[in-house]
């Protein structure tokens, strides 16, 4: 066994998953910012922001590290390719946790509006669909990946559909145009948070079996994720 | 022009022991082939097998078929010195005549062969020291250096213009550049990536790095078996057969 070589593989994998549960914890904050106008909440997220570019920078100097020091073949190499990927993605997640967070900060400026867009279920979405592309990570479980994937047309299909309604919403009250564009853009963001999740799982997919599965996956599962979305949501 | 080799159900022995069971292959012309594996899993062996060298040491034995281009290796109307002037090789330990020139190594296989018209063999041996990439370095010294006074890596350089100058289809190598500093080494490498203009070239390395360098093909052996064979990146990425994965990430054993 090659020790050094594994300590430094278990190393990123240690660091990595620190990142990722500081991009879930940011995902929440930003999301609890904005459905319960709550500025401190915001403020975390923005605290939060730095440490994951700081944790970003790590991970890749560990990686960089390992490739000239060790040159990984096969699964070591594609783990390592996964986690530079997944690295930049949990990096973005917090990119979009920020951008959700100033949406909310805007918002708490306005008046208190209806806003009839169901923005904590589909943060529940998202944070599930991470937070499992994180446990397959884990778990090198290609089957939790899969399910990943599925999910990633569920969330885009409530932001269409959110896309509708505020679009209406500002038909009917132009004068708070600017607070359903907030919203809009908020699902849009955790529409992106979305995008990155998948793109995990798919890195995970490369790393455990080296298949490419980037660009259109199936939707078999899709009605299943949504009643377990609703689970989640509903507890 | 290289040429292509296809083995068929070859095995080998030495005495009782069986060394190599049931390998076939086929190797596309003018590419590389890497051959890789623990020590003593039979590459060398292997080697040794497609241009007849194996059967020079005592009580070893062949069976199988090996086409390289248009010759029957084992066929029965086939002789072995033909067989191993068609098909090169180079070894680990450069292996020079020591007292010869320069020169002299390199034309040592044509006036083996008859050849003593004095413009050809300048000719060819300038032709096949630049082939080698060694031109350049000994032309003024010719015939005034021998070969042992070379350094290690200009020694297996010409080692390797000795083997061209036959004008083998083939050449075989078997850890070229493992007795070689990382310069010469890289100069072996990049020798090998121009060869194979003109040579099918199979090479045998403990060296991983080195395979994923130089190799278009890569194939593993394992006590004996052929374990898997395929696209160089194809190995090196993502193997299909878990005892190539456990070899090439050091988790072998």
């Amino acid at each position: 066994m090659r020790t050094r070589f594994q300590q430094g593989l278990d190393d990123l994998k240690a660091n990595l998953l620190e990142m990722g549960g500081l991009a879930e914890s940011v995902i929440e904050a930003a999301a609890e910012g904005y459905t319960r106008r709550d500025a401190a909440a915001c403020q975390i997220v923005f605290g939060r922001e730095k440490a994951i570019n700081d944790a970003e920078r790590h991970i890749d100097g560990i990686a960089v590290d390992l490739l000239a020091m060790q040159q990984p073949m096969a699964s070591d190499l594609r783990f390592i390719l996964a986690v530079l990927k997944i690295n930049a993605d949990l990096e973005r997640v917090g990119d979009q946790a920020v951008n959700i967070a100033q949406r909310a900060l805007d918002l708490i400026s306005g008046p208190v509006l209806d806003i009839p867009v169901d923005v904590p279920r589909m943060t529940t979405a998202v944070s599930t669909m991470v937070r499992r592309a994180l446990e397959s990570f884990i778990s090198a479980n290609t089957e939790v990946a899969e399910a990943v994937l599925q999910m990633d047309n569920v969330v885009d299909r409530m932001k269409d559909e959110a896309f509708v309604t505020l679009v209406k919403q500002m038909e009917k009250d132009p004068v708070n145009i600017r607070f359903y564009l907030d919203a809009l853009l908020v699902t849009r963001n955790l529409e992106r948070i979305a995008d990155h999740a998948t793109n995990i799982a798919e890195d995970v997919i490369f790393w455990v079996r080296g298949d490419d599965v980037r660009h259109g996956q199936g939707l078999v599962k899709a009605a299943e994720l949504e009643r377990e979305i609703d689970d989640r949501h509903s507890h | 022009m290289g040429v292509a080799i296809e083995v068929q159900n070859l095995n080998a022995w030495f005495g009782k022991s069986q060394v190599l069971q049931d390998i076939s292959m086929k190797v596309d012309a003018n590419h590389v082939t890497a051959v890789i594996g623990p020590s003593g899993c039979g590459k060398s062996t292997y080697v040794r097998c497609l241009n007849r060298m194996h059967e020079t040491i005592p009580d070893a034995k062949v069976h199988g078929n090996v086409q390289v281009g248009d010759i029957d290796v084992y066929g029965s109307g086939t002789a072995a010195v033909d067989v191993r002037r068609r098909i090169g090789m180079v070894f680990q330990k450069p292996n020079p005549f020591p007292t010869m020139s320069i020169y002299d190594n390199v034309a040592a296989g044509l006036k083996l062969n008859g050849y003593n018209n004095r413009r050809e063999l300048d000719d060819i041996v300038e032709r096949s020291l630049r082939l080698a990439a060694l031109w350049d370095e000994v032309k003024d010294v010719l015939k005034k250096k021998s070969g042992s006074s070379l350094s290690g890596g200009q020694q297996q350089r010409l080692c390797i213009a000795r083997a061209l100058a036959v004008e083998p289809e083939l050449l075989l190598m078997d850890e070229p550049a493992s007795a070689l500093d990382p310069i010469s080494t890289g100069k072996i490498e990049e020798l090998i990536f121009q060869l194979k203009e003109r040579y099918t070239v199979v090479i045998v390395t403990h060296n991983m790095q080195q395979a994923a360098r130089v190799a278009d093909y890569t194939c593993f052996f394992l006590m004996g078996k052929l374990i898997e064979f395929d696209k160089t990146e194809k190995i090196f990425t993502t193997p299909s057969d878990k005892r190539t994965e456990d070899y090439i990430t050091g988790r072998f054993g």
